[in-house]
């Protein structure tokens, strides 16, 4: 009996990886295809897609609008987001759960009115469509996800500290800088990490708040497949996969995944 | 309580309350403390202790009444600018400092580097006998080692007063004992004003030159170790303190002698001074060590005749229940008593009234 569980679980393991990366693996074989036309499996093999999805000048400019349009929001995001989460968690205020409920709405609004909501904005306001309204717009996106990153991390930190760096003679903004913070750093980066990932991927609200000039590289994606079928976008996906596949790995090296996921929280009390 | 002069106190505390929301954590409570006193603060969880200490500390502002160290008035001073050194419960070390660190935190702030900043660290590694870990991550340190480094780091600062809450609490019991004599040892040496919060009697006991037993946010007594065992002023502190058996008799209207009361169908005369009823029927508070069993027909047997019920076995001493007068009595015997007085054997006890006292209750 055991054995036959153990069977299945073991089953059910493989079937599930099998699932995840089925989409990738087929994808990046699709890529190597010669024929002008997406064909799973190939009948001849060919790298010239490769080719063109790296010169083909959407997708640049989407790459580097992804960019800009990322770090931006990622920086704005971690600013506005461990402030809220410090504020939140440490005091308490009038209207704090309504900040609270407000700051977690983009978990539950679809980003497509999300998306429409800053395109009516911009233009009620007479903004072109420019970074800056989409910048804003991801914000909003990810604060959500930045936010429980490090108020989960904020809820690790023993208050006790707080008190016993006071008595030591710090002010409070010392206390922030030097014992907050540090200890917040892991909280931080992870929240960085799926703010930047999130940001970088989003479609539906960019398709919205982008323009010719600004759209980024999943709206330019969604703009080529309109247009054309041949493997250029499937080339595209397998350099991405291989792109986000290495930055996991030196992201894991340098500062430790399971850190900053905050899987492993032992190191905490 | 004591009668201080204004002024010759290390710390004053006048008249301070403080409410949160329905409760009184704090009912007017004043204190002395003297310069190098070690004081403790007393009492049940919910009794104002904690609440006291975080006053004294900044962390709570009172609701009224004044607080001063060493004659200035620190009411309303933020907690970083009081001077005053404090261990935590959980001992509340930085984890990502490593031990020295955490000992020149306080230094750094006071803008002291460098290397009188190291000589200060390693003279205070070397008071609490731990030279060896100044480059250690708290988390790789043990329970007792990382509360004398909390100890360290509170008083590098040379603070003008050091506040304790309940270190010893997550200490293991076998650690505790010297943790406790090793405190008092640096204590003793450093010479610095000590308030220690705890629940723990015992260690109160062995630690304090006075202790403010606390209950329902006032201070119920203030007095040395001895005098609050033999001479409690109320029934919670003679309960609170040590063990006590709860005799309820009856005070004598027209009394034979002055401070007779009727207990078990007899009178028996106490102290009139030992007669502290006020209110309620009145209880004798009688200790286990005040009572003795003697034989049923000796002399000396003043409460009547008793039966043994049962021993409990304490390693240097037996506690002996006893049945009398319809009461279950414990009583402090040499380990002897486990032979000489066996389960169902009738005697007479004796009791120092002079160590009794009525209470109502």
């Amino acid at each position: 009996m055991d054995r036959f569980l153990d069977y299945i679980l073991k089953t059910l393991v493989a079937l599930t990886l099998i699932y995840v990366t089925l989409p990738s693996v087929v994808v990046v074989i699709t890529a190597f295809g010669d024929k002008a036309l997406m064909m799973f499996p190939p009948d001849a093999w060919s790298t010239r897609w490769f080719v063109r999805a790296i010169q083909y000048e959407d997708f640049r400019l989407g790459i580097v609008n992804g960019l800009i349009i990322t770090s931006w929001t990622t920086w704005i995001a971690v600013v506005i987001g461990t402030c809220s989460a410090f504020a939140i968690e440490r005091f308490s205020f009038p209207g704090k759960s309504i900040l609270e409920a407000i700051l977690a709405s983009p978990l539950v609004i679809p980003h497509f009115t999300m998306g429409v909501g800053f395109l009516i904005l911009a233009s009620g306001l007479s903004l072109s469509r420019s970074y800056g309204v989409a910048i804003a717009c991801h914000v909003v996106l990810v604060l959500p996800f930045v936010m429980r990153s490090v108020y989960v991390s904020l809820k690790n930190i023993d208050p006790a500290l707080e008190r016993a760096a006071a008595s030591l003679g710090a002010r409070p903004m010392t206390v922030f800088l030097r014992i907050n913070l540090p200890l917040l750093a892991p909280g931080v980066a992870g929240g960085a990490l799926m703010a930047a990932i999130l940001s970088f991927n989003e479609f539906t609200a960019t398709l919205f708040v982008t323009g010719q000039n600004t759209q980024t590289l999943p709206v330019a994606m969604y703009t080529y497949i309109r247009e054309y079928a041949d493997p250029t976008m499937a080339a595209l996906s397998a350099m991405m996969i291989a792109a986000t596949t290495l930055f996991l790995i030196v992201v894991n090296r340098w500062l430790g995944l399971e850190k900053i996921l905050a899987i492993d929280s032992s190191h905490h009390r | 309580m004591s009668s201080v002069q204004p002024g010759s106190a290390a710390v004053q505390v006048e008249r301070v309350s403080r409410r949160f929301g329905a409760t009184l954590a704090l009912d007017q409570v004043s204190i002395d403390i003297m310069p190098g006193e070690f004081l403790t603060l007393l009492g049940p969880s919910g009794c104002g202790k904690t609440t006291l200490l975080n006053v004294i500390a900044g962390f709570v502002e009172p609701d009224s009444g004044e607080i001063s160290l060493s004659g200035k008035r620190i009411t309303h001073a933020p907690p970083y600018l009081r001077e005053i050194g404090m261990v935590f419960q959980n001992y509340a070390l930085f984890p990502h400092m490593t031990v020295s660190e955490n000992i020149a935190f306080g230094l750094k702030m006071r803008g002291i580097v460098g290397a009188e900043a190291s000589t200060r660290v390693k003279q205070a590694l070397e008071m609490v006998r731990l030279p060896g870990v100044a480059d250690r991550r708290p988390r790789q340190l043990s329970g007792g080692q990382q509360q004398r480094i909390a100890l360290a780091r509170a008083l590098v600062i040379n603070p003008r007063l050091i506040l304790l809450d309940e270190p010893f609490s997550a200490i293991d019991k076998n650690l505790r004992a010297e943790m406790q004599v090793e405190l008092k040892q640096i204590q003793k040496q450093v010479g610095v004003t000590t308030v220690f919060v705890t629940h723990d009697q015992s260690e109160a006991l062995s630690l304090s030159d006075r202790i403010a037993v606390m209950s329902g946010g006032s201070i119920q007594q203030l007095a040395r170790p001895s005098d609050l065992y033999r001479d409690p002023v109320n029934s919670f502190v003679a309960s609170f303190i040590g063990d006590v058996n709860r005799l309820p008799c009856s005070i004598l209207e027209n009394p034979p002698s002055p401070g007779a009361f009727f207990w078990n169908g007899q009178v028996f005369s106490i102290r009139a001074e030992r007669i502290r009823h006020r209110g309620g029927s009145p209880v004798l508070f009688v200790r286990p060590d005040a009572l003795r069993l003697v034989e049923a027909n000796d002399p000396a047997s003043n409460l009547g005749a008793v039966t043994v019920k049962g021993h409990v076995y304490q390693g240097t001493h037996v506690d002996v229940l006893i049945e009398g007068g319809g009461e279950s009595i414990r009583v402090r015997e040499p380990f002897e008593a486990l032979t000489n007085w066996p389960i169902g054997a009738h005697a007479g006890l004796h009791a120092d009234f002079d160590q009794c006292l009525i209470f109502g209750a």
